[in-house]
């Protein structure tokens, strides 16, 4: 079994529901022949027709509307938005009509459709495509989103997302796209939504990430190894729903806990697991709970990216900190 | 280069830009047809006649549909009054133009609809009571009756072409005999889905028709403020879609047109626009107050162009119709729209578990955590 990036994994994932599934389909900007600006549907078009892989118009909007409209016909559509930043158009479709076309018309329509987008920043990137808004689509009620942090985990979340009844937001961390090789098999296989993924056990305190930052989290816990600290690294993978469960265990078992996204502070997913652990795991705590995220600014072009990212030192500051209290 | 000048007077579509000592060939032109059948007397005009203009039967049914609906207009308005309806959207003097969508079209289609095309919908099997339903705040009146595939109401404007040429797409791509059919405002052609989907409709080769009904209001905005363009229908030339203007208050007319873009849905010919010309003889909805910026001459004038009336006169000169037959139906529409009435004030209440039912197929775990807490607290505070 030959070892594949995550952006090659995703091209298995829609491959193989491309082949299981007649009522999948891939559409967005550049998908087809090209493959997609980041070769995610590399050779799709040339497999399995241009009418199963579809380019598009130039017009987001566009692309989501029809994507709901043929989602409440009985397919399966999997839009790309090329770019996050370019995901705004589409937003109209995605909360005021994928997210409750179930619950408006009481389950009689539905909207079993994926929106995929490659997201965040690290890649020296041109303006606007650098940017991290999950929690804008965790907010709403009626879509999941999903992050996968590694090759398996993308091709895993990806059948599941796919496969689930309901619409799903897979936004794909473009920055370790092509980072680390790993052996998936294509098997078919689909890993759980909704549920945290404990990826090291540890005692001493508690780090939660997603996507990305799940690299610098790992090494940040590495370097705490070597000092003799035990980490417990949670990947949360659905930043909506949480599951809040796996996080209080963890954090009644380290009573301490960092959580590391690269979006900015204000109003995030970390914002919602501090809120939670407030009030529902307040008193398994020995030390507030610390965040290491990007900063309420504009994500600066690529000149200055890395200084508002967070680092492996930002987060050993922060578990630093956690650490002190006794 | 120098001396550009577009004409931008909105009376000629002949927009030329001018170059000095430069000879220009015209590479594409166009025109607007536009279809009127039934005069607002009541006289039928034009050399070819459809069928349906002497299928009686037809037309006595669909006149009846046409009182129906517009009894029941004002007795949802009337319950919005007495506070027994949230605010509700009228279809006054849109019913031609509404009825004639439902009727052309196959149970198969897929109706995409904006908010206030009841007529349409009640042809093809929404009940009276579920349009009730919905403007009285409960999310069962989108679980309507009918064909099963059709679109909700949708408020954000214009989404809904993007979604009908997404099913058009769906059913091209099956291999399936149907079309689409989406419904716009003169405002809502001003939105980017309604151009986008002409767009995906030219560029998919779709079977889709784009309905723009046309009634000169977007809440108080007049239609010349919409676009300088002497038509709306020529927005679907931008697609190389067919695209022609209709006497939206002609019956006859607007079913000729719609059926005969559907046809040319269904034999893979690609999708058609049909700018509908009404009035919207209510305020937007029972919200509004239109007399803040519409002038009254306005309306009173309009009124002598409304669709039922010149149906009225035009079965009755063919002696189709008559004055008992006349008090027979506001009877039966009376009858009929006091039982959807009571059905609606019948309707089963709601718990707050209802909130969460139909959110997902499957309840995340945080929700289901959420809807125990408000079926505990609902209970408590029934005591």
């Amino acid at each position: 079994m030959a070892k594949i990036t995550m952006v090659e994994a995703v091209t298995m994932a829609l491959a193989h529901e491309l082949k299981n599934d007649k009522d999948v389909v891939v559409l967005g900007e550049d998908v087809g022949i090209n493959g997609g600006v980041f070769r995610a549907t590399n050779g799709l078009a040339q497999t399995f027709g241009e009418d199963r892989v579809i380019d598009t118009p130039l017009a987001e909007a566009m692309i989501a509307g029809m994507t709901v409209g043929m989602a409440t016909q009985g397919m399966k559509p999997i839009a790309e938005a090329q770019f996050m930043g370019f995901i705004y158009p589409m937003v109209e479709h995605i909360i005021c009509h994928a997210a409750r076309m179930r619950n408006r018309t009481r389950g009689r329509l539905t909207c079993p459709l994926v929106i995929r987008a490659p997201y965040g920043g690290g890649i020296h990137a041109p303006e606007h495509h650098s940017e991290s808004t999950e929690a804008m689509f965790a907010h709403m009620p009626g879509i999941r989103v999903v992050i996968p942090s590694s090759p398996s985990r993308a091709y895993g979340l990806l059948l599941a997302a796919i496969r689930n009844p309901d619409p799903v937001l897979f936004l794909e961390p473009k920055r370790v796209y092509h980072l680390n090789k790993e052996e998936v098999e294509d098997d078919g296989e689909e890993y759980p939504l909704d549920m945290c993924y404990v990826d090291r056990e540890g005692d001493d305190v508690t780090l939660i990430t997603w996507g990305a930052m799940m690299k610098e989290t790992i090494e940040a816990a590495n370097i705490l190894a070597e000092r003799g600290i035990s980490a417990e690294i949670i990947d949360v993978a659905t930043v909506s729903p949480l599951d809040m469960d796996t996080i209080h265990e963890s954090v009644a078992k380290t009573g301490r806990c960092v959580i590391i996204q690269e979006a900015a502070k204000h109003c995030s997913v970390s914002s919602e697991i501090a809120a939670n652990l407030a009030d529902q795991g307040l008193y398994n705590l020995n030390a507030p709970v610390k965040r290491v995220t990007g900063y309420d600014t504009i994500m600066p072009l690529f000149k200055l990216e890395k200084k508002y990212m967070p680092s492996v030192d930002r987060i050993l500051d922060k578990v630093e900190q956690v650490l002190e209290v006794s | 280069m120098t001396g550009l000048v577009i004409c931008l007077n909105g009376v000629t579509h002949h927009c030329r830009p001018h170059f000095r000592r430069v000879k220009l060939t015209t590479v594409a032109s166009f025109n607007i047809d536009y279809l009127q059948y039934l005069t607002p007397n009541g006289d039928l005009v034009g050399d070819k006649k459809p069928k349906v203009a002497t299928d009686f039967e037809h037309l006595k049914s669909i006149y009846e549909l046409m009182v129906l609906t517009r009894t029941f207009d004002a007795k949802a308005v009337a319950l919005q009054r007495t506070g027994k309806l949230g605010t509700y959207a009228s279809s006054l003097g849109h019913e031609a133009v509404h009825i004639a969508m439902g009727a052309a079209m196959q149970e198969a289609d897929v109706f995409a609809p904006m908010y206030r095309e009841y007529g349409a919908q009640f042809y093809r099997g929404v009940k009276l009571s579920e349009v009730l339903l919905y403007w009285g705040g409960d999310e069962r009146g989108s679980n309507f009756s009918g064909p099963q595939h059709d679109f909700p109401w949708c408020v954000p404007i214009a989404t809904q072409c993007t979604h009908a040429a997404g099913a058009a797409l769906a059913f091209k791509l099956r291999g399936e005999k149907r079309a689409a059919v989406s419904v716009v405002g003169d405002g809502g052609s001003s939105k980017g889905d309604f151009l986008e989907a002409i767009n995906a409709a030219s560029a998919f080769q779709l079977p889709m028709v784009m309905m723009i009904v046309n009634n000169q209001w977007a809440i108080s905005v007049p239609r010349k403020k919409q676009s300088q363009g002497r038509t709306l229908a020529q927005k679907g030339l931008a697609g190389g879609l067919p695209s022609i203007q209709v006497d939206g208050n002609d019956y006859i007319a607007v079913y000729t047109a719609v059926k005969a873009a559907l046809k040319r849905a269904y034999e893979g010919k690609g999708a058609s626009v049909i700018e509908a010309i009404t009035y919207r003889l209510s305020d937007h909805t029972t919200a509004d107050d239109a007399s803040r910026y519409r002038p009254d001459d306005e309306v009173e004038n309009a009124k002598q162009f409304e669709p039922i009336k010149r149906m009225r006169k035009y079965l009755t000169s063919q002696g189709q119709w008559n004055e008992q037959l006349e008090n027979q139906l506001i009877n039966t529409c009376k009858v009929d729209v006091d039982a959807a009435v009571e059905e609606y004030q019948n309707a089963s209440d709601l718990s707050v578990a209802d909130m969460f039912d139909h959110m997902y197929e499957e309840l995340p775990h945080d929700l289901a955590e959420q809807k125990a807490y408000a079926q505990a607290m609902e209970e408590k505070s029934n005591g």
